[in-house]
């Protein structure tokens, strides 16, 4: 099908992008990359009567770390951050997740904030925005404000930006040189939609205690979610197979899944088991130094 | 009914200017309005892949952008592979091996193979096999696609 009529803007700035959102408010809808909004306006799922694309504001598209931590524009191409040496050097996990969304094609047009702001909980990009401890930052009309990931994801396709906000920035504190990580996801086929996504951080002390364990898990709740019992578990602890099978099902228990066409709850959560012990049999190895 | 705006673009090599409706998408302005029509629509919820084009040299799909977002740019189409009558080693290589029966999803093949060879002229059959899984085709069960974008490789290597 063709989407309905709009009208259409091209703001050249932040302050004007805000001054349209703030006069049409709901009627309203940005428009970035477009690679989940315009084929719900194809089957006119969506009908927005204003589309404001911020395409044109180039302000927003940045990549840059300034002192240890990483800053990115929201309007930054997925591929171009999957793609930067930099991100590739200190941030590998957001590489290699943005390399599950879609095909190429998809990541040279689709955003960074577009997929924060659509908010699919099984998506890459908010599962990894959980691991990385990364904040959103938000301008609206009565000004600016970082948001952590569980203020900012509320329930499915639901986020805490007002009619008037836009997400303009995405930091990401820096990582331990030293450190192990895995992205996993389970999909039908390469590029659909992930059934069960897992992002893993492990730092270690030397003595290879873990030191600190990050699980975050996408497609088994209304937000992507950290598995906060099972980071304990393994946290102040010498890693064992044992211990990684202990938090592995640990994590399946703190899903809060529901069955859909794809799979039903059951089979989402025993995944997302298998899936959080692969990941971390992975970072495990990566610290030792192995495969 | 909203206005039409007016929108200047490249289009392998030509330049263009027409009025377009902001709802209008860009497969529809290539296909209907320039009549190019050598780009497909398939299932015009960017999942098939047969709409792909180059937008400012990177690979997109047509049915997920409007045209008024075109402005100023510069595209290329299937119909720009070709150099009058001398076909690109890409479409030679899926006419020697078997890379198309229907050609439906061919114009996306092509311009998959396109970008993906600009960026990486010696892949692995897995990497082009990942990069190709952008395009759906119901006829060749992908084989032949996958040897076709070898041997395109491997032309354009020794050119």
């Amino acid at each position: 099908m063709k989407p309905c009529a709009f009208e259409y803007y091209t703001p050249q700035s932040v302050e004007e992008a805000i001054e349209l959102l703030d006069r049409y408010g709901d009627d309203a809808k940005i428009i970035a990359g477009g690679q989940s909004l315009v084929p719900m306006m194809n089957f006119r799922l969506a009908r927005p009567e204003i589309l404001i694309d911020i395409n044109a504001i180039q302000e927003l598209e940045y990549i840059k770390s300034d002192g240890d931590e990483l800053a990115m524009g929201a309007l930054t191409r997925e591929r171009d951050i999957e793609q930067s040496p930099l991100i590739i050097e200190k941030w590998p996990l957001l590489s290699k997740a943005i390399s599950f969304i879609g095909h190429s094609a998809i990541r040279n047009r689709g955003t960074l904030g577009g997929s924060l702001v659509h908010a699919d909980p099984s998506a890459e990009i908010p599962t990894s925005l959980c691991a990385l401890n990364g904040r959103v930052k938000v301008v609206g009309p009565s000004g600016e404000r970082t948001l952590e990931p569980e203020e900012f994801f509320l329930t499915y396709l639901t986020t805490s930006l007002e009619p008037s906000d836009l997400l303009v920035e995405i930091r990401i504190p820096a990582l331990p040189q030293k450190m192990g990580w895995s992205f996993r996801e389970l999909s039908r086929r390469s590029g659909d939609f992930a059934i069960v996504a897992v992002a893993i951080l492990l730092f270690t002390e030397k003595t290879g205690v873990c030191r600190e364990a990050r699980i975050s898990m996408g497609g088994v709740a209304p937000t992507p979610v950290r598995a906060e019992e099972a980071e304990t578990l393994l946290s102040g602890q010498k890693i064992t197979e044992k211990l990684i099978a202990e938090a592995a099902q640990q994590a399946a228990e703190e899903t809060d899944t529901e069955p859909d066409y794809h799979a039903s709850a059951e089979y989402r959560m025993d995944m997302a088991r298998v899936f959080v012990k692969r990941g971390l049999q992975e970072a495990w190895n990566m610290l030792n130094g192995g495969q | 009914m909203t206005d039409s705006r007016r929108i200047m673009v490249k289009v392998n090599g030509v330049d263009y200017e027409r009025l377009v409706e902001p709802r209008r998408l860009l497969v529809d302005f290539l296909r209907d309005d320039l009549e190019l029509i050598g780009t497909h629509i398939g299932c015009e919820h960017g999942i098939c892949g047969s709409c792909t084009v180059l937008f400012n040299g990177r690979v997109v799909r047509s049915c997920l952008m409007f045209a008024v977002q075109a402005d100023g740019a510069d595209i290329m189409t299937v119909e720009g592979l070709a150099e009058g009558q001398q076909l690109h080693p890409i479409q030679t290589a899926f006419q020697e091996k078997h890379g198309l029966q229907c050609g439906f999803c061919t114009p996306g093949m092509l311009m998959s193979a396109y970008e993906f060879l600009n960026e990486n002229s010696n892949p692995s059959a897995e990497e082009v096999r990942k990069n190709m899984s952008g395009v759906l085709c119901r006829c060749t069960g992908y084989k032949q696609v996958v040897d076709s974008v070898m041997e395109a490789a491997e032309q354009m290597r020794n050119k």
